[in-house]
């Protein structure tokens, strides 16, 4: 299974973000989406990841950019991480069926029942302009996020 | 990955320009991993003596630690007053002895009075947050130049993604002096 590339047309998707909100990816269309698709909440390469994009959120506003954050871990599991690292993104369960979203993308790893760790920077047409699968241990950091919003139009940023 | 911006007089640098390796680390004031390494990079500084100017940059993760960004403005405010690195080593070691939780106004009045600082300037500094915009501006450099997480070092520009240890560090460093 290998990363969905540049130029492909992002899938649609709807997942929960809380017990009782779902969130879809069309509802951003007309401005850039951040994907990050990571292994599991409270590994602590993860909780890294999550916490330095948590504080460039405003970064990222200023690119008019919307970050989703994506596991395997259900609601309540994301609800409890997010509280505890005060993360003001939303965290998508992509938990019933189990990474149906993560293999549409082509990040899902069979044999260890979790996603890639992996980022796609999805342009405002929805189109994906970037995608990156780090090593599963190593935290990508943020610097390919801003180069590729970076290297959009203002158009395809929405703007 | 490299550094951007590159060093510049605007960094807090201790040591010369000329020399030949420059360690530049990312650094977050209440990260626990960061007050660890901080005798460790004093340790290679002490071995490479001459042949390393070392750079700090401001990396507070303030979400995860609510003391990580006034502590760096106070060593900011402490900089102006001509004693950045007694103020930035002793953050660290307030943290290594008390935890750092216990990082805050307390911790920064005793701090002031220990290294003789004009406390009245730098709690006003502060309070006005005077060099907040410098602290974000080496925040985004950061982050530009792909900093992970803390402490982020990197040697001549390069990202080290090794241990933060004497070994590690020591060890790479001489690999780029050979050069």
């Amino acid at each position: 299974m290998s990363a969905l590339n540049p130029g492909t047309q992002a899938p649609e998707f709807s997942l929960p973000s809380t017990p009782d909100q779902r969130v879809s990816l069309a509802e951003f269309r007309g401005r850039p989406v951040v994907l990050a698709f990571y292994p599991a909440d409270w590994s602590p390469v993860c909780g890294d990841q999550m916490a330095l994009y948590n504080e460039v959120l405003s970064e990222l506003a200023k690119l008019n950019a919307q970050l989703l954050g994506i596991s395997v871990d259900g609601v309540w599991c994301h609800a409890a991480f997010a509280g505890d690292r005060r993360l003001h993104f939303p965290l998508l369960a992509d938990f019933e069926p189990k990474g149906a979203v993560a293999r549409k993308y082509g990040v899902y790893r069979e044999a260890d029942g979790f996603t890639e760790r992996a980022l796609f920077v999805l342009d405002a047409a929805g189109v994906i302009r970037w995608s990156f699968v780090s090593p599963v241990g190593v935290n990508p950091g943020a610097d390919g996020i801003f180069d590729a919003l970076e290297a959009l139009t203002e158009k395809e940023r929405g703007l | 990955m490299s550094l951007r911006p590159p060093v510049s007089e605007q960094d807090h640098a201790a040591g010369s320009a000329d020399a030949p390796l420059t360690l530049v680390e990312y650094g977050d004031y209440q990260c626990p991993h960061c007050a660890a390494a901080d005798p460790i990079v004093r340790a290679v500084q002490k071995a490479f003596a001459a042949d390393l100017r070392f750079v700090f940059r401001n990396f507070p993760l303030t979400e995860m630690h609510p003391a990580a960004e006034p502590a760096a403005e106070f060593a900011e405010g402490a900089a102006v007053q001509g004693k950045f690195w007694e103020t930035h080593d002793a953050i660290f070691a307030w943290s290594r002895r008390h935890g750092p939780p216990s990082l805050g106004p307390e911790a920064f009045a005793a701090i002031a009075v220990n290294l003789k600082l004009d406390v009245q300037q730098l709690e006003a500094d502060v309070q006005r947050h005077r060099y907040l915009e410098r602290i974000k501006n080496d925040f985004n450099g950061g982050i530009r130049s792909g900093v992970n997480g803390t402490p982020s070092f990197f040697i001549n520009g390069a990202r080290f993604d090794g241990a933060p240890t004497v070994e590690d560090l020591s060890e790479a460093l001489a690999e780029v002096l050979k050069r």
